[in-house]
């Protein structure tokens, strides 16, 4: 894989063998570590929209998090823009030109704030500016550009809905002009005819200003639309990434099968034909995954293989990796 | 196109759909428009004021107070004074005593020539001190004790919570088991085993310092606060701190750049000042309490300073005599404990709902 990505320069963001952990407390003054990513690489290309799904508790946000370094990785490494990203200069520089949208639209942003010092902390923080006056007027632009009323530029977050929080937690991600933005599910808090809006408002950024996203939801649907590649996460690994037509389409891994089979479907011929893959079990604590293939425990195909060995992460068909042992027989 | 409008009336029934106009960009601009701007501070206010009890409490505080701070000011005797000594004469011993409204001698035969006396409205004490400056000053005294006590043990607590909350890790265990060990002792004996013994060993220790004149007893007694109250504070910082530092903002800033001085200053301590201050406000009457039962044990003010606690103390002797001694310095001691424990009762409802358990 990383071959395919070294002849290709449009890369801007590259994970490579990413691992997270964290240490839990299991008992009197004993540690275990919990692998909350385990092993994961991929890229992500200039101007692309890299759509992240899997289950709650998978990993997804972490990965997102590692990525930007607000976690220090435990192994791993993450080159942006062609340089790795070591040192506390490679974080500073990391942190003006890369960003993230949180989820929760309430937490994710300070109730004694007023919106402009909110959306202004970026620039307050890298003092991006020579006047007062220049600062203002930065953090209107922002607002007009996310689609806030800049009269309400001194009122305080809770006076606002959770779609317009949303908006002020996009501004603030903008305002240095990033390139790279990590969407942690972003819309899951909002009411459904306000999703739409808020995706529609991503997509229109991202034209405008030539952004590229790592967009993570649970809800496969969500991502589709506004995706260019899908990955799959189950339990800390990534197990399937392609384009998001193909995944959709053709998806590989039994998982992401499962996942696809739930998507309600408009047609109903295709409805009929396609049997929804319910799974057995539940997803398993990432403190003790399971041995060889994490996914199964839960998977139709499993084989004695499968609990051996890690299937490894290879690229089946070009632009389609897929992580199973069985592949290629089923 | 009649026959239709005809049909459609029907179909609406009492409905008259021609009153279904779009709006207009100002009607529109009407509906979108939000409640006024009130920041988190001013509805506290209004709650706060809302609170009867709170308010009452509050005007008796600021009435104690000011009138502490304003009565020496035009008030004709001293705390000190001694009215039945006058310097190249005898002691005149009728001033001592005195009931209510009562004169001394020298006293009534100013009055007997048409000259005005100032009263003494709760008489005097036995060395002859009008007792009603005694006591305005004795709640000088438990006040600014009180007050400044609780700005100690704020600052203490306040500096060694955050520490320990934002730092977390080993260095919070250490922090949080020496927080623990200070808990479990017995609070009260340990005052009094401190006061007593840096009574002594401060008293050589100060002399002829700028400290001296504020007397061994009340630095004995903020030392008391500062070493042994500040851990309760410091467990509620530190749990606040604890709770705030998992916040997505505090992450978003972090995602932005921010370094740990600017998440503290903007985002950690604005989020705890309401738990901060509130906590300082239930502290005072406290400390008030703990100095007024000092004093009452004699571990309090040096000597001709009076607080409300030692004015209690010294009319344990007069008791069946002059049960008013008494009376007077507790009911003052009671009525300011309580309306600082109701006024910061009502300040915690106000601005954090969440503290009330
Ligand atoms: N700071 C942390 N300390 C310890 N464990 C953590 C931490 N953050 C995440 N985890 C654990 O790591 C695993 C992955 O969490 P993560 O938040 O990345 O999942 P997610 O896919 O984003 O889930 P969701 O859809 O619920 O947001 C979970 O088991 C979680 O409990
Ligand atoms: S490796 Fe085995 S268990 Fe894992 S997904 Fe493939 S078939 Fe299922
Ligand atoms: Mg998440």
């Amino acid at each position: 894989m990383s071959e395919h990505i070294e002849k290709n320069n449009d890369i801007l963001v590259d994970v490579r063998h990413l691992k997270q952990y964290f240490n839990i407390n299991v008992g009197w003054l004993m540690t275990k570590p919990l692998k909350a990513v385990d092993d994961v690489s991929f890229s992500i290309r200039r101007g692309e929209t890299l759509g992240l799904v899997g289950e709650s508790g998978c990993g997804k946000t972490t990965v997102g998090r590692s990525i930007l370094h607000l976690y220090q990785p435990t192994a791993g490494e993450v080159i942006f823009n062609g340089r790795p990203i070591r040192n506390k200069a490679d974080i500073r520089e990391l942190r003006k030109k890369a960003t993230m949208v949180f989820q929760d639209p309430y937490s994710s942003l300070n109730p004694r704030m007023t919106v402009s010092d909110i959306i202004g902390e970026p620039l307050d923080v890298h003092k991006a500016y020579k006047s007062k006056a220049e600062r203002m007027e930065r953090i209107l632009e922002l607002m007009d550009q996310v689609g806030l009323n800049s009269e309400h530029a001194s009122r305080y977050a809770h006076e606002f809905s959770g779609g317009q929080r949303q908006r002020i937690g996009i501004a603030r991600a903008l305002a240095l002009k990033p390139e790279f933005i990590v969407c942690d599910e972003p819309v899951s808090a909002l009411d459904v005819s306000i999703q739409a809006q808020v995706i529609n408002m991503f997509v229109e950024l991202q034209e405008k200003m030539d952004l590229t996203y790592l967009f993570i939801a649970h809800d496969i649907l969500v991502v589709r639309h506004i995706s260019d590649r899908i990955a799959v996460m189950y339990l800390g690994k990534m197990v399937e990434l392609a384009d998001a037509g193909e995944i959709y389409d053709q998806p590989l891994h039994p998982y992401t099968r499962s996942l696809m089979s739930a998507v309600p479907q408009p047609d109903p011929i295709v409805a009929k034909a396609n049997k929804r893959i319910v799974l057995s079990g539940d997803i398993p604590s990432p403190l003790n995954a399971p041995s060889g293939c994490p996914f199964r425990t839960r998977c139709p195909n499993a084989a004695p293989c499968c609990a051996e060995s890690m299937p490894e992460f290879k690229e089946v068909k070009p632009g389609h990796f897929v992580a199973c042992h069985r592949v290629n027989e089923l | 196109m009649k026959d239709f409008k005809d049909i459609r009336k029907a179909f609406s029934m009492h409905v008259d759909l021609d009153d279904f106009i779009p709006a207009t960009d100002e009607e529109k601009a009407y509906m979108v428009q939000m409640r006024p701007s009130s920041t988190f501070f001013r509805d506290g206010v209004k709650r706060l004021l809302k609170n009867k009890v709170a308010t009452v409490s509050l005007i008796i505080i600021i009435i104690i107070t000011l009138s502490s701070l304003l009565i020496p000011l035009f008030w004709p005797y001293g705390f000190g004074e001694q009215l039945g000594i006058q310097p190249g004469k005898p002691v005149d011993s009728s001033y001592g005593n005195l009931k209510p409204f009562e004169y001394g001698k020298t006293e009534q035969e100013r009055i007997a020539a048409g000259e005005k006396v100032f009263p003494h409205i709760f008489g005097t004490d036995e060395r002859g001190r009008d007792y009603f400056i005694r006591v305005v000053y004795g709640t000088r005294i438990s006040l600014a004790v009180g007050f400044f006590a609780s700005i100690i043990v704020l600052i203490i607590g306040m500096t060694i919570g955050s520490v320990a909350g934002y730092c977390g890790g080993a260095v919070d265990l250490v922090i949080m088991r020496i927080v623990d060990i200070i808990y479990s002792l017995p609070d009260m004996l340990m005052v009094i085993l401190l006061a007593s013994v840096l009574k002594k060993t401060l008293g050589s220790a100060l002399e002829g310092t700028a400290l001296e004149k504020i007397g061994t007893n009340i630095i004995s007694l903020f030392i008391v606060f500062g070493v042994l109250y500040w851990v309760s504070m410091s467990r509620l910082i530190r749990g606040q701190i604890l709770s705030l530092r998992e916040q997505e903002y505090v992450l978003a800033s972090r995602a932005a750049g921010a370094k740990g001085s600017w998440i503290i200053r903007k985002h950690l301590l604005p989020n705890s000042i309401s738990v901060v201050i509130i906590s300082t406000a239930l502290q005072i009457p406290n400390a008030i309490f703990t100095e007024s039962f000092l004093s009452f044990l004699g571990l309090g003010v040096n000597a001709p300073m009076p607080s409300l606690g030692s004015l209690a103390s010294d009319a344990l002797n007069g008791l069946s005599s002059y049960p008013y001694r008494m009376i007077i310095p507790a009911v003052v001691i009671s009525l300011i404990v309580l309306s600082l424990n109701l006024f910061g009762d009502g300040l915690r409802d106000a601005f954090d709902p969440k503290l009330r358990n």
